[in-house]
């Protein structure tokens, strides 16, 4: 991706447990409008699997994840 | 060609499309909660809860020992048989009386459970519950269970979408969802 990421909202999850951040970012992904990105912040290891399960079964797409120590950032697209 | 033969065959074609279009499953979870085990029932509503964000359609049957735990603390009703009271006082009264299924350790392995789930940030039955219920998910109770164990629908709790109903509802629930647990 040659252009950076513009992100319309921010959700901080962190702190949170399973399924929190999961039932968080489905809710959340509503605000904002289709084609928009959304960025997700967690502390929940399960979340490395769980987001991308999650977009995958709700057909949104997960653009780029990172990590800092315990620091997960999802960059998320709303598709549908 | 045959005009009335196409006309059969077509009208053929659709009654069998609408026949597998009953069998097709929908995104649905219908989950059974036989168990009145604190930790058993925690997970069954994060898998319910999990479910809504996965864009599912989620009913909760509860059953048997599950049906005490929707029991509503603060409601009284009078008017039980002998039994109906014995079973009324020895059964979970609701959220607060459910106990681990392992290492409960005459309450102390639950009290410790409950503190270390508050340090850890991971919600309580309670914050489930209403977490559930403001995510939509619909809640069946077992009317034989109540029956057998002396319950009104007076004492359950308050939740939007809490009906009673028999097997034959869940099932009705159940064939049609593409997962169906029990728990």
């Amino acid at each position: 991706m040659s252009d950076e990421i513009q992100v319309i909202k921010v959700f901080d999850l962190k702190g949170l447990a399973c399924p929190m951040p999961v039932v968080k970012v489905s809710k959340g992904i509503k605000e904002v409008e289709i084609g928009q990105v959304i960025e997700a912040q967690t502390t929940d290891p399960g979340s490395l699997s769980d987001f991308p399960a999650w977009a995958k079964t709700s057909g949104n797409e997960i653009l780029k994840t990172e990590q800092e120590d315990k620091l997960i950032k999802f960059y998320i697209k709303r598709l549908v | 060609m045959d005009m009335q033969n196409v006309e059969t065959q077509l009208a053929e074609l659709k009654s069998s499309l609408e026949a597998l279009d009953k069998k097709t499953a929908e995104n649905k979870l219908a989950m059974i909660v036989f168990s009145g085990d604190m930790d058993k029932v925690l997970a069954a509503f994060v898998i319910a809860t999990g479910a809504v964000a996965m864009g599912m359609d989620v009913v909760m049957f509860f059953t048997f020992w599950g049906t005490p735990v929707l029991r509503d603390k603060k409601k009284n009703v009078g008017g039980k048989d002998v039994m109906g009271k014995m079973f009324g006082t020895m059964l979970p009264k609701g959220t607060g009386d459910v106990k681990l299924s392992k290492m409960n350790m005459g309450g102390m392995g639950t009290a410790m459970m409950k503190s270390l789930m508050k340090k850890k940030n991971v919600a309580s039955l309670e914050e489930m519950i209403s977490l559930a219920e403001e995510l939509g998910v619909r809640i069946y109770v077992c009317e034989m269970s109540m029956d057998l164990m002396g319950f009104s629908r007076e004492e359950f709790i308050d939740y939007k979408d809490l009906a009673f109903a028999g097997v034959a509802t869940f099932l009705q629930e159940a064939q049609n969802s593409k997962v169906q647990l029990f728990i």
